[in-house]
Formats: structure tokens, C-alpha cells, sequence
């Protein structure tokens, strides 16, 4: 069964160990600025939502990229960008419509959540349960997705 | 079932693969007329740079790809569509049938009418055999002229700049990127390339070019001349549509193909730079030559060969690109909208600028300088027709927080 990371803004205190906990994974030190998933403030609503790709089956970076840099990895259906291939085009950071594909100018490459290869450093760091990875069809990312789906393009049937 | 795609660009891959995928019995045939494995145009700056080798810019990673997917790859030159017999001839004088046809033949490089143009030192940059032939003349600290400042000229002159070449833009608009970039950040990108020792010279054109000397000498048209061992040729493209004549397929600038990208003729598709389909901002028919919109049509279309009805919704123009370090990028309707309203940051100093296009509660456009966090969102806000509500005029008060109106439009919060 894939699983998926399921976020919660309800449950999110905004205390940014996800992307404390992201970016020391991902890159080696604490630098939330190069976190793979983001906590926005809503101080009008008083509230905080995690967000991150959602591994779209659409998939729009994958398919926008001109050199086969972004594939899906089979154990998590991550869509995960291969550094040494991903020639820093930028192409991926505008076709995606939810903003989640970043380029990061210090390694000239772009950035986005991988899953971890499956063990979220995020979801572990969560200390609320705003951020969980489960079994992908008792998420909410359907909704996502259902939004992606029906507000973006029919193209993408396959 | 044989389906025949004209063209190995990034359309012409993926409509094969996706084919592959949904009619997996069906014979497929991708043709390309160059000597090549099928590549990306979009990765030759990064090869010019160094930073890959040739086969960094190929559009598939494993070199049994194509034969793994039982797809015959081809090469060879159309010369004319036979719509009523469904048959292809190739420049060779074979003739090939098909039961659908894609055409993704991509586009061309203008070579504007300038006396002198047919000299080795002029160059396009379009092709591998282009990249390896720049790749000959611009050596470090050689004076290399660069005609037109579009959004070509601009990804070459970064790899060109990366060379060590000295380096001088000829743009006959008044400014850089003028078909991508309103009037703001395409003068802070003007600023910023002179700032990084490129010379911009906007509003002057080449008027001709002596190959006689050791050098060219390339006059322009305030008098003036310049100097070069190369001069690049980065005066736009134009959709390769002539091997039609005849064959009764509609065409105006590009192929005219409909939601499905379906030509005038039965059975025949087009997509990618050479199809004239709706644009998702205006409603009329446009060729978008850019990446994103190529995958789209490409899967797109491969759908309805595959017969499995699929309605393409109209590109979205977008685009990005780095000149010299500076990201810039553009969605939709980025020169606004009739009856429209607009908000903006400018910060000509730090080079950072963000123009929000709106049509009542709805983003419709962008125009982004320095910006490279979540980027996507505006295609995502724009292209969902997402009512803003309250987040108009909070986007209004400060146009960057452009994520959290899209997480906020689109999670309950």
C-alpha cells in the first residue's frame, strides 16, 4: 500500500520543526528557506497550514521536464528530481500549479519533496500529528487533487 | 492500428510514450530529420555552459528507451501529406502510410534578410549541430554579437556569458524580451545584463555584415558597427508548416487544430510549436512555442489517436528564464486585461519586482523579476480560474504572498 503525507492545518501549531527537520535531512543543516515543505501563516484565520507536493498523479514537472530528470519512484510513487541530470531550467517551477517544485539558486537545480524515500523526516518531527503518513487512500489529498483534476486540465488522462 | 508521428522534439516523445501507453497493440513510428537521438532543445544552453555533455540534453535517459516501447524511431524528412490516401512521403521519395498522424514538427529559427547573413560566423542556436558550431567560435574572450534579446537570445546569452565571450545584444524592440516581459522588468533586466558587462543595444537593428576581414563587421542601423568572430541569430522561429502546401490542412501562423488538437483532416493531429490551438487567456488561436504547453499537447493528442477523447483546455503562455543569474517569468495575460485591475512590488535597486494581472476577482496574468519561490502558484491561481475572494485584496496589499492564496483558496484552513 502507498502512503502518502497527510496534512492537517488544524492541528498545526506553526512551531516549524518540519522544516527544520526537512531541510536537515535534505541538506545537511537547519536552513528552513531550503525546506521541501512550507508552513504559511494565516493570521486573519489565526491559523497555520503545512503544504508540500502532494505526488500528483498529473505529475506536471515531470512531464514539462526536457530531460527525463524527474521520475516516480516505484516504492513510494514519489516524484523525485535527480540531481545529476536536472540541468536548472526552471521549466518544472512554472508548469506545476501548486508551487511545491522550487529552484534553488545555491545548487543551481530544483528542490521538491521526495517522501524521504519513504520515512518523511517532517511527519517524524511533527509533534502535533498535523503532518502523518498513511495508507493514501484514507488522505485527504483527494481533494487536492479532485481540485487539481477538475479547476486545471483534462490533458492529463492517462 | 499504425500511428505515425512527424517530429522527435518534446511532443513528439511524449505523445509516443503516452501512446504506448494507451494503445499498447498499436504499431508507432517517430520521425526525426536530424542525425540525433531524440533531444531537448531547451538543455543546448546548459551544453554551450559545459555543465552536461550532449547526451545530458537527450529527452530519454536510457538509450534502449524507445526500442523497449516497441517504437521505431525514423529518420527522415517529410515532403508531403497525402490526406486522402493517409500516406507520407520522405525525402528519400518513400512513401509511408498511417492510420493517425501527429504532426510535431516544431519550428525554425528566422534567418531575417540581412546582406552578408550566409557567412559560416553567423549562426543560429537552435540545433545540436548549431551548439557544436558555436561551441567552435566562441571562445573565451572572443567578441561574439548577439541579434535579438528574446527569450532565446536571453537563455543563449547566459551560456554564452558563462564562455567568457565578450559579449554585445542587438534587440530591435526597446527592450529585452518584449514579447515576454512588460516594460518594467524588461528594462531591469536590461540594467542588470549591462551591470554584468553585456552591452544591450535596444532599438537598433542589423543592417549588414561584412565577412571579408579577419572579423565580421556587422553594421547596425544608428551607423554604428561592431566587430565580431561569431554573430548569433536569435530573431524568433516560425512553425514548420511548408511540407503542407497542398495537402488541404488548415493553417494560418501554425496548424489550426481544435480542443483536440485535431486538424481539419480526419485522422491528423497536431501539437507542440507548430499547432495553432486555443489560448487559454484570450480564446483565439495562437502557436505557444514553449515546453510545458508541447508535454500538454503532446499527451493530449496521443489521447485522441489512442481514441480516448481528451479535450485540451488552451495553453497557458508561460514562461522563465535566467539571464545571468537574474530569474524572470511571465503567465497569461501579463499586459492585463481589458477593464482589468493590477498591483505591483518594485524594487529596481535589488532587481525584484511581481506584477499581479486581475480581471475582477481572478488572476489572469504575472510578471515575476528575482522571484523563484513557488512560482507555480500563479499558473495555478490563473489557470484553475480560482475566485480570489477575500485574497484579492490581500494580494493587493502585498503581491508575494501569492502561495498562501493559493493554499488558502484551495485547503480548509
Amino acid at each position: 500500500m502507498q502512503r502518502s503525507l497527510v496534512l492537517d492545518p488544524k492541528k498545526c501549531t506553526g512551531c516549524m520543526q518540519c522544516e527544520m527537520a526537512c531541510s536537515l535531512e535534505n541538506e545537511g543543516y537547519v536552513v528552513p528557506a531550503r525546506s521541501r515543505i512550507r508552513v504559511f501563516a494565516f493570521h486573519d484565520e489565526g491559523r497555520y497550514a503545512p503544504f508540500t507536493c502532494t505526488q500528483c498523479s498529473e505529475a506536471w514537472c515531470l512531464h514539462a521536464c526536457p530531460v527525463e530528470a524527474i521520475t516516480i519512484d516505484a516504492s513510494t510513487g514519489a516524484k523525485v528530481v535527480h540531481d545529476t541530470v536536472c540541468v536548472g531550467c526552471k521549466v518544472c517551477t512554472i508548469a506545476c500549479p501548486f508551487g511545491t517544485i522550487n529552484y534553488a539558486s545555491n545548487s543551481g537545480k530544483v528542490i521538491k519533496c521526495d517522501l524521504c524515500g519513504g520515512e518523511p523526516a517532517c511527519a517524524h518531527a511533527c509533534p502535533t500529528g498535523a503532518i502523518t503518513y498513511q495508507d493514501a487512500d484514507q488522505t485527504g489529498l483527494d481533494r487536492m487533487r479532485r481540485w487539481a483534476g477538475e479547476s486545471l486540465s483534462s490533458a492529463t488522462a492517462q | 492500428m499504425q500511428h505515425v508521428i512527424i517530429g522527435n522534439g518534446p511532443a513528439g516523445v511524449v505523445a509516443a510514450d503516452t501512446l504506448r501507453k494507451a494503445d499498447p497493440q498499436a504499431s508507432i513510428i517517430l520521425l526525426g530529420d536530424e542525425p540525433e537521438p531524440p533531444y531537448g532543445r531547451m538543455a543546448i544552453p546548459y551544453l554551450l555552459e559545459g555543465n552536461i555533455d550532449e547526451a545530458g540534453t537527450h529527452l530519454r535517459r536510457d538509450a534502449d528507451h524507445f526500442t523497449r516501447h516497441d517504437i521505431e524511431l525514423r529518420q527522415g524528412r517529410v515532403t508531403s501529406v497525402d490526406t486522402e490516401a493517409s500516406e507520407l512521403t520522405l525525402d528519400g521519395g518513400d512513401s509511408l502510410g498511417f492510420d493517425h498522424l501527429l504532426i510535431a514538427t516544431g519550428s525554425r529559427p528566422n534567418r531575417p534578410p540581412i546582406p552578408g547573413i550566409d557567412d559560416p560566423r553567423v549562426q543560429t542556436c537552435w540545433t545540436l549541430a548549431d551548439a557544436r558550431a558555436i561551441a567552435q567560435l566562441a571562445d573565451k574572450d572572443a567578441e561574439v554579437v548577439l541579434l535579438g534579446a528574446g527569450f532565446i537570445g536571453c537563455i543563449v546569452l547566459e551560456a554564452l556569458a558563462a564562455r567568457g565571450v565578450k559579449l554585445t545584444v542587438v534587440e530591435m524592440a526597446d527592450r529585452m524580451v518584449a514579447r515576454m516581459l512588460d516594460a518594467n522588468a524588461g528594462s531591469m533586466l536590461g540594467t542588470w545584463c549591462e551591470q554584468h558587462g553585456v552591452s544591450v543595444r535596444t532599438g537598433v537593428s542589423v543592417t549588414g555584415v561584412d565577412g571579408s576581414g579577419e572579423r565580421l563587421d556587422v553594421s547596425l542601423d544608428d551607423g554604428s558597427s561592431l566587430p565580431a568572430q561569431l554573430l548569433i541569430l536569435a530573431a524568433g522561429v516560425r512553425p514548420n508548416i511548408d511540407f503542407l502546401d497542398g495537402s488541404g490542412i488548415e493553417t494560418d501562423n501554425g496548424i489550426l487544430v481544435d480542443e483536440c488538437l485535431h486538424t481539419s483532416k480526419p485522422g491528423i493531429f497536431a501539437a507542440g510549436d507548430v499547432a495553432q490551438g486555443r489560448d487559454f487567456s484570450t480564446g483565439h488561436r495562437m502557436v505557444h512555442a514553449i515546453q510545458p504547453v508541447a508535454a500538454d499537447q503532446g499527451r493530449c493528442a496521443a489521447m485522441n489517436m489512442a481514441v480516448h477523447p481528451t479535450a485540451y483546455p488552451g495553453g497557458l503562455a508561460m514562461n522563465v528564464l535566467s539571464t545571468l543569474g537574474l530569474v524572470s517569468c511571465s503567465f497569461g495575460a501579463w499586459d492585463g486585461v481589458d477593464g482589468g485591475d493590477s498591483t505591483q512590488l518594485l524594487d529596481r535597486e535589488r532587481f525584484r519586482y511581481l506584477n499581479l494581472q486581475f480581471a475582477a476577482d481572478r488572476l489572469v496574468g504575472a510578471t515575476g523579476i528575482g522571484l523563484t519561490e513557488h512560482v507555480g502558484a500563479l499558473r495555478g491561481l490563473i489557470q484553475s480560474r480560482q475566485r480570489l475572494g477575500p485574497w484579492k485584496a490581500r494580494l493587493q496589499r502585498d503581491p508575494t504572498r501569492i502561495m498562501e492564496a493559493l493554499v488558502g483558496c484551495s485547503v480548509q484552513l
